[in-house]
């Protein structure tokens, strides 16, 4: 691979992350390994809901006491438009609009620390009801969930912004190409997981 | 960039494995780690046998024992099983498909590390106040009560080693889907690339709930959370359920590669194509398939209900027809064909029956009120070593023969390999076979002793003989190895004469970049289909001769592992109160991730063998072969 080839737009392939071997490679491999993320989370929400609402006798906290939706709801809303913006940073990539795609990202990492501003602050608010993670085994299980999908999060962001200052200077090659998407499907990814965080442990959590 | 032909000082060998990233080499890395594992676990085995010798024994005291117990089971199976066969994957799989390496090499050195550092973690457990002593499955109402830090240490270790198996799993299912050589469909495949396949696939759907489940024991025991401990509102049937979740998949991630190498061997050595290829595949998938629905039928007398275990026992049952489907293929196989009984052939051919009773065993404790009488008696350790030691390990044995000459380029001796074989057959049927009757008389399962009034001291004798002779196989296979690397006689090759798939068509030790051309595949068993129509080249090729690309080794994985392993300490360490076990912790996960960040945004392109380094390299070969006649003909044999 040569990393001094320029491209334009009408040089530059359809499906730049899957152009050459390693592309694909990466391609099928990140896709097995989100396959195993979802056993992962499969297995957190199990134990989530076995436990929910379980504690020592006398147990002041349950689901439907502790969560508000408010402030969910915009952590929710935030994290699926930042999917989005990642989305239209994925479209300039295959476009080969280098600055373009770089402000998408940007956007998609300034609503992603948006999102985990928030989460903090959530888990604080918690902590501070004496919902510590010692609790219970419900706060245990809580903490543990969404805290990996949080650990996800900060994750994706360091991918995303490592990303996009190494390769500030010189723009797409075919190098990089694979890793922008791939960074872009792990968001994907996170944001899937919060759909069913959402539901699972907010919004059942709140009806009882 | 023939680095074959080199003489290398010691200390460049030992940096060149260091950062190997080529699937060869750490094949080997994974054959003499795992073989290592191996002696230790089986070093634990003889003074499981030697404590449980006579009544009343007190070789070793009771908490030892717990801990021998632990860790030859834990060790066996994912230090010692796992990777070997992880050796033979990575040593064969690529060749057999006609790839230059596996898809991720640099992940592969990785999975490797990971695995050897979570292995020598859990072992310095030995030396660092005690090993873990809830049994391999590690119950969480036995584990959370254990005192000291044995518990820690296998969560971790686990963990540790876990992550390098999912990784392996991965790298082998792309490599299998992308890079398969031109011709070579998925109908095409050799049985030991399926069950590869298979068995990956299996690593990549169980190991997550293994790891999810050892991070929730962590937790409990170092950071203060609840999922086990009842007073909280915790629930310790969780850990079984995860444990088992993985356990069962894990013996057909155990079985399916040691299938795909006795198929590999009945074909070969009865010089027939397999038969009924196709129903092979479909029972590895359907096997594959059926493992995740299982896991239920070891958690029995739980008091899951008798819906729940009419269900899971009905599953169980239904695993016996794509096994048994396998079964009759082998016997077609052998059935008629050009049968040589070479030491790989015996150990097939013993195979057959050894894993038929052990599958037999297993379906009558998969009848679910039976399975109450048998539950925790010396019957379900007799079931499961007929199926580990008469499947597995005697593919192990089987597979080390068979592919030995690929690995290193020598034979081994094939009088000590019959020796080897006769000392541990009939060793192991004298071991096991006897404890069925043990069971079923009564001896409860990792009871560290008995009494004599309670009659089972002549069994006991008797299965402590036969785990002698079991070790004394092992030694001899031993001295066979030394002695083979001493005399350093090289092999050509096709050493068996026989072989059928693409691996026996290049050199051993092939090559660095293994196929000079990617070979064309004109139909299953390749490499025999050339043979048959006279061409004296070896294979007809889908490309012509041209600089080929391959991946520069790395130092990076084998620090990524070695951070990992220091914030293990420091986790554990932590509950103490020691000051210094946080920012071991901090210190170690900084190494990891930086040099995981290293990884990502340096550049790593790899390098080009230019078609004149190849040209020169393939004289050098022909060269070596010519001489390899010449000595043939000499009668040096």
């Amino acid at each position: 691979m040569d990393l001094n080839k320029r491209y334009t737009p009408q040089t530059w392939p359809d499906h730049p992350e899957t152009a050459t071997l390693e592309g694909k490679n990466k391609f099928v491999g990140f896709w097995l390994l989100l396959a195993a993320e979802t056993v992962t989370f499969a297995s957190l929400f199990a134990t989530y809901l076995a436990l929910k609402d379980k504690g020592p006798s006398g147990m002041e906290f349950s689901a439907s006491g502790l969560f508000e939706l408010p402030l969910v709801f915009a952590m929710t809303m935030i994290l699926l438009t930042s999917s989005l913006t990642s989305v239209y940073a994925m479209y300039h990539m295959k476009n080969h609009n280098f600055k373009a795609m770089q402000a998408w990202l940007g956007i998609t990492v300034l609503l992603g620390l948006a999102f985990l501003g928030l989460e903090i602050y959530e888990f604080n608010h918690y902590v501070h009801l004496g919902f510590g993670y010692t609790n219970s085994a419900f706060s245990s299980a809580f903490y543990t969930l969404v805290g990996t999908h949080g650990a996800h999060v900060v994750f994706g962001l360091s991918w995303f912004i490592a990303l996009m200052l190494r390769n500030a200077k010189r723009g797409l090659n075919m190098y990089n190409a694979p890793k922008f998407y791939l960074a872009a499907l792990y968001w994907h990814f996170i944001d899937v997981v919060w759909v069913f965080i959402f539901t699972v442990v907010y919004l059942m959590g709140v009806i009882g | 960039m023939s680095s074959n032909s080199q003489k290398k000082g010691f200390g460049a060998t030992i940096w060149d494995y260091l950062t190997t990233v080529d699937h060869k080499k750490i094949a080997i890395l994974y054959l003499i780690s795992g073989g290592f594992f191996f002696l230790v676990g089986g070093v634990e085995a003889m003074m499981i046998r030697i404590q449980l010798m006579k009544a009343g024994n007190d070789f070793l005291s009771a908490g030892t024992y717990n801990e021998v117990l632990t860790m030859h089971g834990t060790t066996m199976i994912f230090l010692a099983a796992m990777p070997i066969l992880l050796a033979f994957m990575n040593a064969v799989s690529p060749l057999q498909i006609g790839a230059r390496d596996v898809a991720f090499p640099f992940l592969n050195s990785l999975g490797f590390w990971l695995f050897f550092f979570g292995g020598i973690f859990l072992n310095l457990s030995w030396f660092l106040g005690g090993a873990p002593d809830a049994g391999w499955t590690n119950y969480a109402s036995l584990a959370l009560a254990s005192e000291g830090h044995g518990i820690d240490f296998y969560s971790l270790g686990l963990t540790i080693s876990g992550f390098g198996t999912l990784i392996a799993g991965i790298n082998f299912l792309v490599t299998i889907i992308n890079m398969r050589a031109p011709g070579m469909t998925y109908m095409r495949m050799p049985l030991f690339t399926w069950t590869t396949f298979v068995a990956s696939a299996l690593i990549l759907l169980a190991f997550p709930p293994l790891t999810v489940g050892i991070f929730f024991m962590v937790f409990d025991r170092l950071f203060g959370a609840n999922f086990f401990d009842v007073t909280m509102g915790g629930n310790t049937i969780i850990w079984e359920h995860f444990f088992w979740i993985f356990g069962h998949p894990e013996v057909y991630i155990l079985i399916l590669p040691a299938f795909g190498i006795f198929s590999e061997i009945f074909a070969i050595f009865s010089r027939k194509r397999l038969f009924g290829y196709t129903a092979l595949v479909f029972a590895t998938i359907l096997i594959g398939f059926y493992g995740f629905m299982v896991w239920a039928h070891h958690m029995f007398t739980v008091g899951l209900g008798p819906t729940a275990n009419a269900v899971f026992a009905l599953a169980t049952m239904i695993i016996a027809v794509p096994t048994g489907i396998k079964i009759f293929n082998w016997l077609l196989t052998i059935w008629g064909g050009n049968i040589s009984f070479t030491v790989p052939m015996i150990y097939a051919v013993a195979f057959i029956p050894s894993f038929v009773a052990g599958g037999v065993t297993g379906v009558m404790q998969a009848i679910a009120p039976l399975d109450y009488q048998l539950h925790d008696s010396y019957f379900i350790v007799a079931h499961f070593h007929y199926v580990i030691v008469g499947g597995v390990v005697l593919a192990i044995l089987a597979g080390t023969h068979l592919y030995w000459p690929k690995m290193f380029g020598t034979m081994l001796s094939e009088k000590l390999g019959k020796w080897t074989f006769w000392f541990f057959f009939i060793g192991f049927h004298l071991t096991f076979f006897i404890q069925h009757f043990l069971g079923l008389m009564g001896m409860p399962r990792r009871v560290y002793t008995f009494g004599a009034d309670q009659g089972w001291d002549l069994f006991n004798a008797i299965s402590s003989a036969g785990a002698l002779l079991m070790a004394i196989g092992i030694l001899i296979l031993l001295v066979n190895v030394v002695m083979t690397v001493m005399k350093g006689e090289r092999v050509g090759n096709d050493p068996w004469g026989d072989g059928r798939t693409l691996e026996w068509a290049i050199p051993s030790p092939p090559p660095f970049y293994n196929f000079a051309q990617t070979p064309l595949v004109r139909g299953l068993d390749p490499y025999w289909i050339e043979k048959m129509e006279g061409n004296k080249e070896g294979m007809v090729y889908a490309e012509p001769l041209g600089d080929i690309h391959m991946p520069n080794g790395s130092f990076i994985p084998f620090v990524i592992s070695l951070g990992m392993f220091i914030a293990a300490f420091g986790a554990m360490y932590h509950t103490d109160g020691h000051a210094w076990a946080l920012p071991v912790l901090i210190g170690g996960l900084a190494i990891t991730f930086g040099s995981m960040l290293v990884r990502s945004l340096k550049d790593d392109l790899g390098f080009h063998v230019t078609k004149e380094e190849l040209i020169a390299d393939n004289e050098r070969i022909q060269r070596e072969a010519r001489a390899l006649e010449g000595g043939k003909k000499g009668g040096l044999k």
